[in-house]
């Protein structure tokens, strides 16, 4: 499937983008504000290491090419980190010029102007030449972590196979995150970037229409990148009614369809990124009002701030210390908690309070409430351990318990951002790399 | 309040030292009455001659760091229009503006009777003093005029002497920059009779090429020619010339101090060193007549702090302060600062004491570990930043091993991160020339 399969254009009209590009000389005299720091602390913050100082005084050079590659280096998804990176706690947050009040300079902003410019042009990368003992890799998920992996790889000239189990891939990139931030024509350009290296790509479920037996018997490595699956479920009376839709379904369709259905009043629950993310999505399409509500209170949510006070402007409003009991036709039933006092981990549980119980009249309900953590088939037959749901790895190396089998990604982060996926992915790469160059010596 | 007011090179009057520089800002005179208006206390005219025919295009830059010409190249010759109209302009604008000053750049061929036809028809049109203009780098030069002039001393006295045969407003000479010795041609304008000098003229450049075209620019039908540099980025060559000449005992004139100049603070440079005047061209061009109004008042306003009352009271004073390499005190010593709290942890100053110096900044190792995950806010604990710079971020210096050379002073961003500090070495004032006992 080729990415005109899906009907981006009309989506593209629904939701403007959140943060316009830069023109060339905007870029021109923000990269040139850049001090160009020594062994800089922004490259420091970035999971995947980007020379940021480089790829910016790259720019000002009039160097773009030469920038965009510095960056692809680095992250062969550069170009959907600069768009959905939260750069204010990453890079850019440790922008040496914070403490000298000024603003920091906009890396997001210059690293997509880098990378528009690229693939505008002639977005193709070459493989490395084959290596003298050529090997072959699984890439089990289509998503970032896979699709880093991959490309770190061909790098370094051994062959690689990705398998996902959606009609497309890119994984959240193109299914989970919201349109605003990254459009799904943004993360195939990628694929189509991963694919000119040669990466080849097969769109079928493993264990199912694949068997994981033949990964094992054609491949050396096996990198297993499949994300959290779908939603955690509530596990409260009424799940299954029709006006039920879980978040990154939710996300997924309005990315990728004509029409989403929306309500008038939606509630959705959960504190998190992905909430907000629906949260807005469901304002935009069009509900009247908008409902978030989470069991513990604002200081405890774990979305990001900025998230936060972006949905606020939205219009989506937050109701605090309320948990869903139940489903109700027309309505959630929801039970006021409270907080308990912080355990070792210094995490506040919410208690439900007796008697507390009030209805929630709406049309719409989204959970979103952590995904689900579905890695029971490797864990039973490989012996690779889970921890927490989550695959546990040597984290320099992403190794499993399993000589043969890696992980990144949301499987073994437990669901953190692409550029950490992205990071995860290129670690696994570059410890295969090591050790297939180490068994040939 | 500071009197700005100038009488320059013997009687030329002007209400403040800041003049229009020869040059497209005082082309015609409707201009230079809105200069006047503007604030403008002189003006040299475009320098009149046999008009000439110009091509286009005729200026190029050079682009620092995302600003726009640090230095401005031009291949324009001089006035393309007729003589009569630039003299019937001149005397209008002496007629409305008696008080300032309007000077009449002049160039003609190297002939006694053009050089003192021109001076007398400038006279008489009320011109209050004469620039000649030796300088023009371009053009005029292949043609046996500017500075084919300026950079043979015996011309330059020459036609020096047949204007001041008729002259009877002060003269002044302006140099061109691209000499070997600028002195030697401004003891040729003092021999020849110079009331006065201007400097600089501009300086011989190609100030870059099209990569696509392979063109140099400014790009006339697919070809170029050097032309004349000026602007801020000459103002360190400017100075250093003038300079060479005000401390010449054998020069000894008034000086006119141009090149570079945007802001109060580079013609309060330009006095220090000894000039009466100021002339300012690129930065006009640039922004418009109205940067005069900050030149006035800044130069006032420093002045009011530093106890001037008149241009005459720091005229000059910097001169005594610049001598020969073989006379400076080798015992003086300084060194590097880092102050911690003010540093934001760049590390530039490492970087280039490392590369570019003496090896005697050091940064400790950070414990940077290889794996950094994208913080959760509010799960992960976060530590609390404090915006402070991590201590292992702030560089040290080994005083012991400082030359005191300034490289990290001057890349450092932040005003007073690094300070450079004077070290009692116990040891007395002694020069090259002392400790060597050469004669000097
Ligand atoms: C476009 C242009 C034309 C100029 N024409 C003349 C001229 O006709 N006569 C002259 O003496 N100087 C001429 N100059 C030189 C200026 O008077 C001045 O000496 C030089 O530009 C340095 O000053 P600045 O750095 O303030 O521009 C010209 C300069 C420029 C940029």
């Amino acid at each position: 499937m080729s990415a005109e399969a899906l009907p981006l254009a009309r989506n593209l009209e629904r939701f403007p983008e959140l943060h316009p590009p830069l023109d060339a000389q905007a870029a021109l005299v923000e990269a040139n504000r850049c001090l160009y720091c020594y062994d800089a602390p922004c490259a420091a913050a970035c999971p995947t290491h980007i020379d940021v100082p480089r790829f910016i005084k790259k720019i000002a050079s009039g160097n773009l090419r030469g920038s965009a590659l510095t960056i692809l280096d680095a992250n062969i998804l550069g170009l959907s980190c600069s768009r959905v990176c939260p750069v204010d706690v990453l890079c850019e947050g440790s922008c040496v010029l914070h403490r000298y009040n000024q603003k920091p300079i906009e890396i997001g902003l210059l690293q997509r102007h880098a990378m528009d410019a690229f693939y505008a042009k002639s977005p193709f990368l070459a493989a490395g030449p084959r290596p003298e003992a050529p090997a072959r890799v699984a890439c089990i998920g289509g998503g970032p972590a896979s699709l880093a992996c991959a490309a770190e790889l061909r790098r370094h000239g051994y062959a690689v196979t990705v398998f996902d189990d959606r009609p497309l891939p890119g994984g959240l990139n193109t299914y989970g995150v919201a349109e605003y931030k990254l459009r799904p024509s943004d993360s195939l350009r990628e694929v189509e970037l991963v694919r000119s290296l040669g990466v080849e790509f097969r769109q079928a479920e493993v264990g199912a229409a694949v068997s994981l037996d033949s990964l094992d018997q054609n491949f050396d490595f096996i990198f297993v990148g499949v994300g959290l699956g779908a939603m955690e479920r509530l596990g409260i009376p009424g799940e299954d009614r029709p006006e039920v839709v879980d978040a990154l379904r939710f996300i997924a369709h309005y990315k990728t369809s004509h029409e989403t259905h929306v309500g008038r009043i939606v509630v959705v629950i959960g504190g998190g990124n992905t909430a907000i993310d629906a949260a807005n999505a469901a304002r935009r399409l069009g509900a009247e009002e908008v409902h978030v509500f989470y069991r513990r209170t604002e200081k405890e949510m774990p979305a990001f701030p900025f998230e936060y006070e972006h949905a606020k402007v939205e219009g989506v409003q937050f109701h605090w210390l309320a948990q869903p009991v139940e489903i109700l036709d027309r309505a959630v039933k929801f039970s006021a908690t409270r907080l308990a006092a912080p355990d070792a981990s210094g995490r506040r549980k919410a208690e439900a309070l007796p008697g507390s119980e009030f209805a929630f009249v709406c049309d719409m309900v989204i959970p979103a409430v952590g995904q689900g953590r579905l890695m029971k088939l490797l864990a039973k037959s490989r012996g690779i351990g889970l921890d927490n749901g989550l695959i546990a790895v040597d984290r320099p190396t992403g190794r499993t318990a399993h000589a043969k089998y890696y992980a990144g990604g949301d499987c073994v982060n437990g669901g953190r951002e692409v550029v950490d996926a992205v990071a995860d992915g290129k670690r696994a790469a570059l410890a295969m790399v090591r050790r297939l160059e180490i068994s040939r010596a | 309040m500071p009197d700005l007011s100038t009488v320059f090179a013997g009687g030329i009057r002007c209400p403040n030292p800041f003049w229009l520089a020869s040059g497209p800002p005082t082309n015609c005179g409707d201009q230079v009455m809105r200069a006047f208006d503007a604030g403008w206390g002189g003006a040299v005219w475009k320098t009149i001659g046999e008009p000439i025919v110009n091509v286009s295009s005729r200026y190029s830059s050079v682009d620092w760091n995302g600003q726009r010409m640090m230095g401005l190249n031009n291949i324009e010759l001089i006035t393309d229009r007729p003589i009569e109209t630039n003299l019937r302009e001149i005397a209008e604008v002496k007629k409305r503006y008696p008080k300032h000053a309007v000077i009449a750049s002049l160039m003609v061929e190297s002939k006694r009777e053009t050089w003192h036809d021109i001076v007398k028809r400038s006279e008489d049109a009320g011109a209050d003093g004469l620039e000649l203009n030796f300088g023009c780098p371009h053009g005029m030069s292949e043609r046996g005029m500017g500075s084919a002039v300026g950079q043979v001393p015996e011309y330059t006295t020459m036609i020096t002497e047949w204007v001041k045969e008729v002259a009877r407003t002060p003269l002044l000479v302006k140099l061109t920059p691209n000499v070997t010795d600028i002195r030697a041609v401004a003891r040729a304008a003092r021999r020849g009779g110079a009331d006065g000098l201007s400097a600089i003229n501009t300086i011989n450049s190609i100030t870059g090429i099209d990569l696509d075209t392979f063109t140099p620019r400014p790009n006339v039908g697919g070809a170029s020619a050097h032309g004349g540099y000026c602007g801020p980025a000459v103002k360190p060559i400017a100075l250093h010339l003038v300079q060479q000449i005000a401390s010449d005992p054998e020069v000894g004139l008034p000086i006119s101090g141009i090149g570079g100049i945007c802001g109060w603070r580079e013609a309060a440079e330009f006095i220090l060193l000894g000039c009466g005047t100021v002339q300012v061209c690129t930065a006009a061009m640039h922004y418009g007549y109205r940067i005069v109004e900050d030149m006035i008042d800044g130069l006032k306003t420093w002045m009011d702090e530093k106890g001037f009352a008149t241009i005459n009271d720091f005229q000059g004073r910097s001169l005594p302060k610049i001598t020969d390499w073989k006379n400076l005190d080798l015992n003086y010593k300084i060194v590097a600062r880092i102050h911690g709290d003010k540093c934001i942890g760049c590390e530039l100053c490492y970087i280039a004491c490392w590369d570019g110096a003496h090896q005697c900044i050091h940064v400790d190792a950070g414990d940077r570990s290889a794996i950094t995950v994208t913080p959760i806010a509010k799960l992960d604990s976060l530590r609390e930043g404090d915006g402070k710079t991590p201590p292992e971020r702030i560089p040290r210096v080994d005083e012991a091993e400082c030359v005191g050379c300034n490289l990290c002073w001057l890349v450092c961003p932040v005003e007073g991160c690094i300070t450079m500090e004077q070290i009692d070495t116990g040891k007395p004032r002694e020069s090259w020339t002392e400790r060597t006992g050469a004669a000097s």
